[in-house]
């Protein structure tokens, strides 16, 4: 295998790429979602942004939904692909509900569904743009999940995308414990919030806060965070960093 | 011969509204060794009689195991059987892959029945000529349906089908409204019970009958012999010697009223006729 | 379609000629070329006794340097005597994971018995094949217990090519657990006539203490190792599990 082959077989790609549809990088995005188990259920959080490239195109972009009675969607990435989830579940959910016969569709079953969906799209060569995070609870079960556009797919007691992992996660390792009451959810997650706030780029202060129990989902009006930009290293940020910039 | 000019074609209506290819699938589930099924709240336990084709043979299998949560018993066209609980389990197997949880039995049922009806509808098909007990445990409780070659389904306390089921039916409609609150073991045995008035009189062996059970925390599956055969020994169902015969193709059951049939012949499927 | 899949296999390989022909494409393009596989690493270990088996693999799940989750299980049950631990793309692993659960299913119809540690060898080795040209991007170990109840374990590669061994590791502490197992348990060489039996010698209490020194070792140098260790023992008795802290930097 040498270059020259290589390049011949990179050039067919390229035109058959042309060919046909497939999202190649993503338009319209939301950066990070978040999601946390409490004592009752699930908290998610995310901003209200919608950014074209480097541009905030939209600002009031809703990135929570629920889905049926038992589970919460919340997305980071493609806007549009996500939009296009959010059909697909609609359809799967009214058919659940269609067949009336006393079973439905807990946040197992759409997260591992919402898997296979992400998954075979990779395998097609044709992925939603998405990293996704699904919390529920159904019979007393909490479930908390995510999936990313490749199919990578885990569950686990709190799950950030994007930069949210990088800076929501350590301090969500940190404090949070199984026994949170609402409050303290709530708390724990503005406070990740505005640290993401402060350092990604691309988020903004407009966010949703969602809660799902037992009892149902319930998605809160937008509202913003307090900031305080008079940090010293907010100030003259290369101060103790010589060289830098 | 023919017994009427509407009955060559399953597409063909006859003048009384009747689909006589249909009907005929219908008697050859009759015509089946006897298949029963019977649950509780908690349990379904489903029962057949095996009945070999010849003293030289062995006999058929009648209880499948469909997935964890779902089993059927069948009456008719054994070879139909298997192809149908291989299409329900193929059903199951994707349904998990999907969602990772068991697929509800009601819905299952359903689809089993669209399946049979399309065979009523093309006139390149056969109507399945198989009745199916379908017995199966889901989030909404246990559940016992019987599916039937016209597409039919029916959701029961407790059902049997196959030759001589009017006897088991008889036994299961005098006790079926104690069922709800019943045992694991008072359920087997209520099952060995019914099963052993479709005998006529032939001793209950565990030779002769299989025996399965799903439940609550007891995935679907086929008691073996010595279990059985210790379940008999112990509630005593002793065969009675002389029993009172209890004849198929009574005038209760649908479409025996005109095909006069003749009951004795029970090698002969209707169609033959 | 087929020759865009294998380049990113062979981008993965760290291939210097391939790597470095793509990003001279790329460089006009000014994004990132989307790849549909991912390295959520991870490390696993078996070891085949005469009357066990141990399979073991540590729970962390990373993508690049970021850590997804520290309680990931990469040890899955195939069959009653049948463990099979994965590292490589999570993705494909799940994918392969349920693959293998399915046509187990099928089998358990068909058969009316729980498959055979070597038959479900055949079947992943088959399966993996199967995709050859689309692999799952997944290493795998496969240890049970064989009909005679010995212990055995299958060490695989990408594509489906398997070979029995005593002992085996996979994934990405493999490269500094390998070496020391085959210091440690010495195995008679493939080579000898009469072939010997691969079985490792140790007792069952050595083979779980030499399997938690590998990973605590690993874990060392390894950053895709770490977090909690993950012990599977298999033997007469049934299924047995241990676990153990391991560090979380």
């Amino acid at each position: 295998m040498n270059l020259v082959d290589s390049n011949q077989a990179q050039n067919n790609l390229m035109v058959s790429e042309a060919a046909s549809e497939r999202t190649l990088y993503p338009y319209v995005t939301g950066t990070s979602v978040i999601g946390i188990k409490y004592k009752d259920g699930i908290l998610m959080a995310a901003d209200m942004g919608g950014s074209y490239g480097s541009t905030l195109r939209y600002k009031s972009v809703e990135r929570l939904k629920s889905i049926g009675k038992h589970s919460l969607l919340g997305a980071s990435g493609e806007i549009s692909d996500f939009q296009e989830i959010l059909r697909n579940l609609d359809e799967l959910i009214l058919y659940d509900n269609m067949w009336d016969d006393g079973n439905s569709m807990g946040p197992k079953e759409v997260h591992n569904y919402l898997t296979r969906m992400m998954y075979n799209r990779r395998n097609k060569f044709n992925p939603l743009w998405n990293s996704l995070v699904l919390g529920g609870v159904k019979n007393g079960q909490k479930y908390l999940g995510t999936v990313n556009m490749i199919g990578v797919h885990f569950e686990d007691d709190h799950v950030a995308t994007g930069f949210g992992n990088h800076l929501a996660r350590p301090i969500l390792r940190d404090e949070w414990h199984a026994n949170l009451s609402f409050e303290d959810g709530v708390k724990l997650l503005e406070k990740c919030m505005r640290v993401l706030l402060y350092r990604d780029r691309s988020a903004i202060n407009k966010l949703q806060i969602a809660k799902i129990t037992e009892e149902g989902v319930t998605i809160s009006q937008p509202y913003a965070l307090k900031t305080f930009w008079n940090f010293a290293a907010f100030q003259n940020p290369t101060v103790g960093a010589e060289g830098s910039w | 011969m023919f017994r009427n000019q509407y009955d060559t074609d399953v597409t063909t209506w006859s003048p009384q509204g009747r689909l006589f290819q249909v009907e005929y699938a219908m008697e050859a589930v009759k015509q089946g060794s006897a298949a029963i099924g019977l649950r509780s709240k908690s349990h379904v336990v489903l029962a057949s009689v095996n009945k070999a084709q010849s003293e030289l043979s062995s006999h058929q299998k009648k209880i499948f195991k469909v997935d964890d949560h779902i089993g059927v018993a069948i009456a008719g066209l054994t070879a139909d059987g298997r192809v149908l609980s291989r299409y329900m389990r193929s059903e199951c197997i994707n349904y998990t892959y999907t969602y990772d949880s068991p697929l509800p039995v009601g819905r299952l049922v359903v689809q089993l029945a669209d399946k049979a009806q399309v065979c009523t509808q093309r006139s390149w098909k056969r109507p399945y000529g198989v009745g199916l007990l379908v017995a199966g445990l889901d989030e909404s409780g246990a559940h016992l349906y019987y599916n039937c070659p016209s597409g039919n389904y029916f959701e029961y306390q407790a059902f049997a089908i196959g030759s001589r089921s009017q006897a088991a039916k008889t036994y299961l409609e005098r006790r079926f409204e104690s069922f709800v609150s019943s045992s694991r073991e008072d359920l087997l045995k209520d099952a060995l019970f019914a099963l052993r008035e479709t005998l006529q009189g032939e001793k209950l062996k565990s030779s002769i009958c299989t025996v399965s059970v799903v439940g609550v925390a007891e995935a679907f599956h086929i008691l073996d012999n010595e279990t059985v055969q210790s379940l008999i020994d112990a509630f005593e169902i002793v065969g009675e010697e002389v029993h009172p015969a209890t004849e198929e193709g009574d005038a209760s059951e649908p479409a025996a009223d005109q095909g006069a049939l003749a009951p004795a012949d029970e090698g002969a499927a209707p169609m033959d006729i | 379609m087929n020759s865009q899949q294998i380049y990113y296999i062979f981008d993965l390989c760290k291939s210097p000629n391939l790597s470095l022909s793509l990003s001279f494409i790329t460089m006009a393009k000014q994004h990132a070329r989307w790849s549909p596989y991912d390295n959520n690493g991870g490390t696993c270990v078996a070891i085949a006794g005469a009357d066990y088996c141990v399979i073991a693999a540590d729970t962390r799940m990373s993508t690049g340097y970021s850590i997804l989750s520290r309680d990931y299980s990469k040890i899955c049950k195939l069959a009653d005597k049948c463990m099979m631990a994965s590292s490589g793309f999570q993705a494909d692993v799940r994918a392969l994971q349920k693959v293998l659960a399915a046509r187990h299913l099928i089998y358990q119809h068909q058969h009316n018995k729980q498959m055979s540690c070597p038959a479900m060898g055949q079947l992943l080795s088959n399966t993996l094949y199967y995709k050859r040209f689309f692999p799952y991007y997944a290493f795998n170990v496969l240890g049970g217990l064989d009909n005679e109840g010995k212990g055995c374990v299958f060490t695989y590669d990408a594509v489906g090519s398997y070979e029995r061994v005593g002992y085996s590791s996979q994934g990405s502490g493999s490269t500094l657990i390998m070496p020391f197992l085959d210091n440690q348990l010495k195995s008679p060489s493939p080579l000898l006539l009469p072939a010997q039996d691969a079985v490792t010698p140790l007792s069952e209490s050595e083979a779980v203490d030499l399997v938690k020194t590998c990973f605590a070792s690993a874990t060392e140098r390894d950053i895709y190792t770490g977090d909690r260790l993950e012990i599977v023992i298999l033997n007469a008795d049934g299924v047995r599990r241990e676990e153990m802290e391991l560090r979380k930097d």
